[in-house]
């Protein structure tokens, strides 16, 4: 297996001239952004007709971007490679753009965004580049300015390729940490091509939808697998605990029984091993 | 829209003052419900000084009127100045610091150094 980009250098570094030019000339990468950011705009769930200003993170050549386009929002978009923004300026892509560190939060002001997508970026925040660099709270830092910078009831999709799960859980508990609630809709689990990971955040509540199932499986075994997938991913603490719990507190609410107050310490680990 | 709040220490951070040395104006489709639902989000103040740092306060008024959505005209004049005026090179500076973000190639750059987070 060929080594993760992330091991290799830091992304403006990694993402330079060269990495930049051959991005948006492979027809696979092509394939995957445009399928991805659409998955991750059916997950935003915007309103009809409407055309909405969308942030996102990672915007890189603006592959995303022109999916965005395609589907009649405008954007903003954010990277911290000089290289893959001039990639995106040659192909005169319809956002505009900024160059800039998501690790040090967004720099917009409140309630600007109908929803923020990232596509493949995410996962960079989880290494450390520098003595300075503190994942976990670069992490949070991108969560909180993102949650201030949402218009209320708007949505976040993070598509990703997480390392390991301690990665999915620093991610996913960042992101619950800064207010999010919501959790991770996986596409096509037991597919190692197919697969893609997408955090699905939310400023107003809701539930989370499905993830997608290959077609050769049966609507039984389909459900089955879910649901077995579900608990293994609550036991191995996928599933934020926090929106868990908030959903589990709403159901209780529905029958009419007394649960406790929200706090911002819902759902977060009490200190000390279990 | 944009805030130099994340550099440390900086409060508001708004609004940033632009100095453009090269503007272009593009073309882009007039979508009379996207800038009104657009208008409330803005501030109106920092809308107009924006205007004015690019030259293009022209005839806005100087307080938003009521009923704004029907105004066609006027929306039409802020679809102008907020999507298709581009500052190309120039830059922006924080109300606060005085720290200067420069913008070239109509991108602008909002690294922060290690000592400024
Ligand atoms: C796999 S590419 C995806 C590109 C993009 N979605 C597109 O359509 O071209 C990941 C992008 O994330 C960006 N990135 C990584 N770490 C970042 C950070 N800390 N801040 C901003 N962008 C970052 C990289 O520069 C790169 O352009």
């Amino acid at each position: 297996m060929s080594k993760r980009p992330e091991h290799q250098a830091p992304p403006e570094v990694y993402y330079g001239v060269d990495e930049a030019r051959k991005y948006t000339q492979n027809s696979r990468i092509i394939e995957v952004q445009e399928k991805c950011t659409e998955r991750a705009l059916e997950l935003l769930t915007l309103p009809d007709d409407q055309s909405c200003l969308l942030l996102d993170l990672g915007c890189g050549s603006g592959l995303s971007g022109e999916a965005i386009t395609d589907q009649g929002h405008m954007w903003v978009g954010m990277d911290i490679s000089s290289s893959m923004l001039d990639v995106a300026m040659d192909r005169e892509v319809e956002g505009d753009m900024l160059l800039a560190d998501i690790g040090n939060g967004v720099p917009f002001r409140p309630a600007m965004f109908d929803g923020a997508i990232s596509i493949s970026a995410v996962q960079w925040l989880c290494y450390s580049d520098s003595a300075a660099h503190k994942p976990a709270k670069r992490l949070y830092r991108l969560f909180m300015t993102l949650f201030a910078s949402l218009a209320r009831g708007s949505r976040a999709v993070f598509q990703f390729y997480p390392e390991n799960d301690a990665q999915v859980e620093l991610i996913v508990s960042q992101a619950m940490r800064a207010g999010f609630t919501g959790g991770l809709v996986v596409d096509y689990p037991n597919s190692t091509r197919a697969k893609k990971i997408y955090l699905v955040l939310m400023t107003g509540g809701g539930t989370l939808p499905r993830g997608l199932q290959d077609q050769n499986e049966s609507g039984s075994l389909q459900a089955q697998y879910q649901r077995r997938e579900r608990m293994k991913q609550i036991r191995s603490g996928k599933v934020p605990k926090r929106a868990w719990i908030m959903h589990k507190k709403e159901r209780r609410r529905k029958q009419g029984k007394e649960v406790r107050r929200d706090s911002k310490f819902t759902g977060r680990k009490r200190s000390g091993r279990f | 829209m944009l805030t130099s709040k994340g550099i440390k220490n900086v409060k508001e951070g708004f609004p940033l003052k632009i100095q453009a040395d090269e503007v272009k104006n593009v073309d882009i489709d007039f979508d009379q419900d996207f800038i009104s639902k657009m208008v409330p989000k803005l501030d109106w103040n920092a809308l107009i000084f924006a205007a004015q740092c690019v030259g293009h306060k022209e005839d806005l008024p100087d307080t938003l009127p009521e009923g704004y959505e029907n105004d066609e005209d006027l929306l039409r004049k802020l679809h102008h100045i907020l999507l298709e005026v581009e500052v190309i090179n120039g830059c922006l500076e924080c109300p606060e610091t005085q720290r200067k973000f420069p913008i070239s190639n109509g991108i602008p750059n909002m690294l922060l150094n290690e000592d400024e987070v």
